[in-house]
């Protein structure tokens, strides 16, 4: 696929990241030149210089051949004319716009085709906001992702002693609980993949990816892991976009304290949160500030600054002073990956959880939700099955006879739509039917090719 | 010294437009009272009229552009010297009335207060009690608003009058690009409130001429009455509800409804901080002053108490002063709390007098800001109204209005204890002067009148009611070098 991606920041570097490698040729519009070039040395893309929304500087990055354009430069109104460019002189077919602001929500007549032409919108804070949320509302997941509009979610757990489940088989958990529709669909010990098979035993430390309906989610956190008290009190650091939005949600669910460092922001924030939130002034790795207010009686402690550095040495610093569960934002990947499971809980990479979303419309066939798993590594996919046995690869075929790319696996199905619908864990003889949502674990990006190629309707459906 | 001539000038023109505020009494004389009570309005009137062109006459070269300055100055002529021209007839209309009270009794009107020292109400002649309600009417919502509404002679001038004029700590909101407009908005949602009071107190069984008289001080949250009994003279439960659905309408900001009707929606009367306090305030302490009333025996039933725990206390918290029994008979705990409310229950941008809700709200914000910051030293935490920080000129300025206050308040009263007046009397003169409520406790309590002191003491309250109507700052700072100076 050719595609345009506009703005070289961080959402745009880990977007061209995560789509170079999956051999789509990429063009990188940015003004700033030394960080396009540094972005051509270490990726194979094309860099082009120059400001987006001029047509001639889309025109130079190849604008009428273009696929798709996903603009993520830092001003929402550059995004913007930049599609309504694309689409009006280029009719590029597809554009997608990083919006930070929540009044263009997308499909609004605004963002028409008549308007901004924006096909999808993208908000990393808002992505990042909602994977955080999750993790106050599940204290024990390392990451909760949910398919098929909420009703079954994919968690992703570290199993510890005195868990139901810790040191059985995962043959065993279908004796264990019959009533609890359940799947392992993956589990890493320290961070290589074993395979899941029925015989191999869940130990303590191995990080576990389990499948079920979403209403099961406390019953199966309770099987692979002792079950946390629910988050009361946390703490904040960093009051930008992310803290803000996080403390907006969390209004009337926890007691929250903010730390921010600059003044002006911090009165910003006491002027748009209740008053029984506190904003302190401050900064989040001061070990005094910390203890005066009672980290150590924290439930959860979560670095949201925009500095990797600051909120690792500020999340150690808490989990040192003893606060329950950390939580770090650490946007380069080789830190994240070292933090993960060691001081810090839980790092979390922003651009990966909005790559999820972004992959969504990338994908070919009819794939409804993509989300990138171990900060990119890994990807689970949920996959509408059309067509019928003429046309289709996977209707009417049992389980056991769709040829899965080795590694992946079929984690559940979900059948019929709306209330009506229910969660299956398939079985090898289960019968795929026509609109199935089946949801798909692929522990490597390479075979994501193959899997698409399954769930794409062969030419004769339309004959 | 500072050039004051151009205030003049528009001070006269000002004077000029209220000249024909006096054909309103005129009117009723002429058909009620007599061609001789006719007469005294009809001079009043060339008086006013005379005045004001001669003024303009002799200041005519010096129109200018007003400054921040000339509002200050202007607004203050205005209300030290329209209740003049306001008293003048009252001296030939009222018998046996001394200058010193009649000035009281004009300033009284003007500044919506209701304190009387005029006994034998309704003895008077007819035109001279319309005078003294219409009067309220005027001053309720504000001269100056009014001329700003009316005449188009102020450029840059208008904000600065409106600014000193209204009551209230935040008073850039404009709601329309033109102030004049703000202006025309306001007194339009008056008149219409005004109109509907008026009707609704002859439903309920007043006489046209009373019914007028009484909108015009129910709305303009003053409380004369052309009885001396004021509300006991009906002794009716429709009329004391009536008014005090329209007291308790009055007491909200002008500004609020002008929005509602504007944009046709309820919510900002509904989500607005200052009127939540204030619907809770005034209901809680009905419900108190009502147990209190049922407890002491002093009203045999409950819901008897409740409707006459509501009239009063709507009637002295919004600063309107109406009285239907004597209430300083009951339980001391009931009419100091009265007085209480009424020095700070109307809302900003209402007719009601006191250092109003909004100040109160933000002072309370305030006091427990401090106290979380005691645990808490590193927390920022604003104060804010309705999502909006307030900015800390705002809040430097309530605190400093609320010293200014209490300094007035308790100097006046040194001043009338000099005067030889005993202590329940002196402070809650002073407090209801200030706060424009109207009667007083002790000697000057709600079944007796002003007319009991002596000129001095009259002299000192009515420099009071100016204070407390223009907010103390706008008085205070004509008594600043800094204000003559070039």
């Amino acid at each position: 696929m050719n595609i345009i991606i506009l703005g070289a920041g961080r959402v745009g570097e880990s977007v061209a990241e995560s789509l170079a490698s999956e051999q789509n040729d990429i063009t990188v519009i940015d003004m700033d030149p030394a960080r396009l070039r540094a972005l051509e040395e270490r990726l194979d893309l094309r860099g082009v210089v120059g400001n987006g929304i001029q047509p001639s500087v889309l025109r130079e990055a190849g604008a009428q051949d273009t696929d798709m354009l996903i603009a993520c430069a830092a001003h929402d109104e550059t995004n913007l004319v930049v599609c309504k460019v694309a689409h009006d002189v280029f009719n590029v077919p597809s554009t997608i716009a990083r919006l930070r602001s929540p009044e263009f929500p997308e499909g609004d007549e605004l963002l028409g085709k008549s308007g901004f032409a924006v096909d999808h919108v993208i908000c990393p804070e808002e992505s990042v906001m909602r994977y955080i949320h999750q993790l106050i509302s599940y204290p024990e997941a390392l990451q909760v992702l949910e398919f098929a509009d909420g009703r079954a979610s994919l968690i992703a757990v570290r199993a510890t002693h005195g868990g139901a489940l810790v040191g059985h088989t995962i043959g065993e958990i279908r004796e264990r609980f019959p009533h609890a529709e359940m799947r392992v669909v993956a589990l890493y010990r320290l961070d290589t993949e074993m395979e899941a098979t029925p015989q191999t035993r869940i130990l303590a430390g191995d990080e576990v990816f389990v499948l079920a309906d979403t209403q099961k989610i406390r019953q199966v956190l309770s099987a692979v892991h002792n079950i946390d008290k629910p988050v009361r009190r946390l703490m904040i650091t960093g009051g930008g976009k992310v803290g803000l939005r996080l403390a907006r949600s969390l209004v009337g669910q926890c007691e929250v304290k903010i730390i921010e460092r600059d003044l002006k922001r911090c009165e910003y924030l006491a002027s748009q949160l209740p008053s029984n939130m506190l904003v302190l002034q401050g900064d989040g790795a001061d070990e005094e500030l910390l203890l005066d207010e009672n980290v150590g009686e924290m439930d959860m402690f979560l670095a949201l600054t925009s500095d990797d550095e600051d909120n690792i040495m500020s999340a150690m610093l808490a989990k040192r002073l003893g606060a329950g569960r950390v939580l770090s934002l650490i946007n380069r990947r080789a830190y994240a990956d070292m933090m993960q499971g060691s001081t810090i809980d839980i790092a979390i990479s922003p651009s990966q959880t909005v790559i999820g979303e972004l992959l969504t419309h990338l994908r070919r066939g009819d794939v409804a939700v993509v989300h990138s798993l171990r900060r990119g590594a890994a990807e689970a996919l949920e996959g509408i099955a059309r067509g019928d046995v003429k046309t289709s690869k996977l209707v009417g075929r049992k389980v056991e006879e769709i040829k899965l790319p080795k590694g992946t696996r079929i984690g559940a199905i979900v059948r019929g739509e709306g209330r009506k619908s229910e969660v299956l864990m398939p079985h090898h003889d289960t019968v795929i039917e026509t609109d199935d949502h089946i949801i798909i674990f692929i522990p490597n990006k390479r075979l994501v090719r193959e899997v698409e190629r399954l769930f794409q309707v062969s030419a004769t459906f339309f004959g | 010294m500072y050039n004051f001539l151009p205030v003049l000038n528009v001070f006269s023109r000002i004077l000029l437009a209220f000249a024909p505020a006096f054909l309103v009494p005129l009117a009723w004389a002429w058909f009620l009272d007599g061609r001789h009570h006719a007469l005294v309005w009809a001079y009043g009137f060339a008086f006013a009229a005379f005045c004001g062109a001669a003024l303009w006459q002799l200041t005519r070269a010096h129109r200018r552009e007003l400054q921040a300055k000339d509002g200050f100055l202007l607004v203050n002529l205005v209300w030290t010297l329209l209740p003049a021209f306001a008293a003048a007839p009252m001296m030939f209309t009222v018998p046996g009335v001394e200058w010193a009270k009649a000035y009281f009794e004009a300033m009284s009107a003007l500044t919506a207060t209701g304190a009387t020292a005029f006994v034998g109400l309704d003895d008077l002649p007819v035109s001279v009690n319309v005078w003294r309600c219409f009067l309220q009417l005027l001053g309720g919502l504000g001269i100056m608003l009014l001329v700003v509404a009316v005449l188009p002679l102020l450029g840059l001038g208008g904000v600065q009058l409106y600014r000193a004029e209204t009551p209230g700590p935040m008073k850039d909101t404009k709601f329309t690009p033109r102030i004049a407009e703000t202006a025309r908005g306001l007194w339009g949602v008056y008149v219409l409130f005004s109109v509907a009071c008026m009707l609704a107190y002859r439903w309920a069984g007043m006489s046209w001429a009373d019914a007028f008289m009484h909108m015009c001080t129910t709305m303009g949250l003053g409380g004369f009455s052309s009885h001396d009994a004021s509300f006991g003279y009906w002794d009716s439960h429709t009329i004391e509800a009536v008014a005090t659905v329209f007291m308790a309408l009055a007491g909200v900001s002008f500004m609020r409804y002008f929005i509602v009707l504007r944009h046709r929606t309820l919510r900002p009367l509904v989500n607005d901080r200052e009127i939540r306090t204030y619907v809770t305030v005034l209901a809680v302490s009905i419900l108190v002053v009502a147990v209190l009333l049922v407890a002491h025996d002093t009203v045999d039933d409950f819901p008897e108490a409740l409707r006459t725990a509501a009239f009063h206390v709507v009637s002295v918290a919004t600063t309107t002063g109406y009285a239907s029994t004597d209430y300083a008979q009951w339980p001391v705990f009931v009419p100091v709390l009265l007085m209480f409310l009424g020095c700070f229950v109307s809302c900003a941008g209402s007719t009601g007098g006191g250092i109003k809700l909004v100040r109160m709200v933000l002072l309370i914000k305030q006091a427990r800001r401090e106290l979380v910051r005691i645990i808490h030293p590193r927390v920022v935490n604003p104060v804010t109204l309705g999502g909006a920080v307030m900015p800390t000129s705002v809040m430097t300025a309530v605190l400093g209005y609320m010293l200014i206050y209490g300094a007035a308040t308790m100097g006046l009263t040194m001043v009338l204890l000099f005067t030889g007046l005993d202590i329940v009397t002196a402070f809650s003169a002073v407090v209801a002067t200030v706060n424009n409520i109207g009667p007083g406790l002790g000697e000057v309590g709600p079944a007796s009148n002003f007319g009991v002191l002596n000129t001095a003491q009259v002299w000192v309250l009515s420099f009071a009611m100016l204070l407390g109507r223009l907010e103390l700052l706008t008085v205070l700072v004509l008594f600043t070098g800094h204000f003559w100076r070039k």
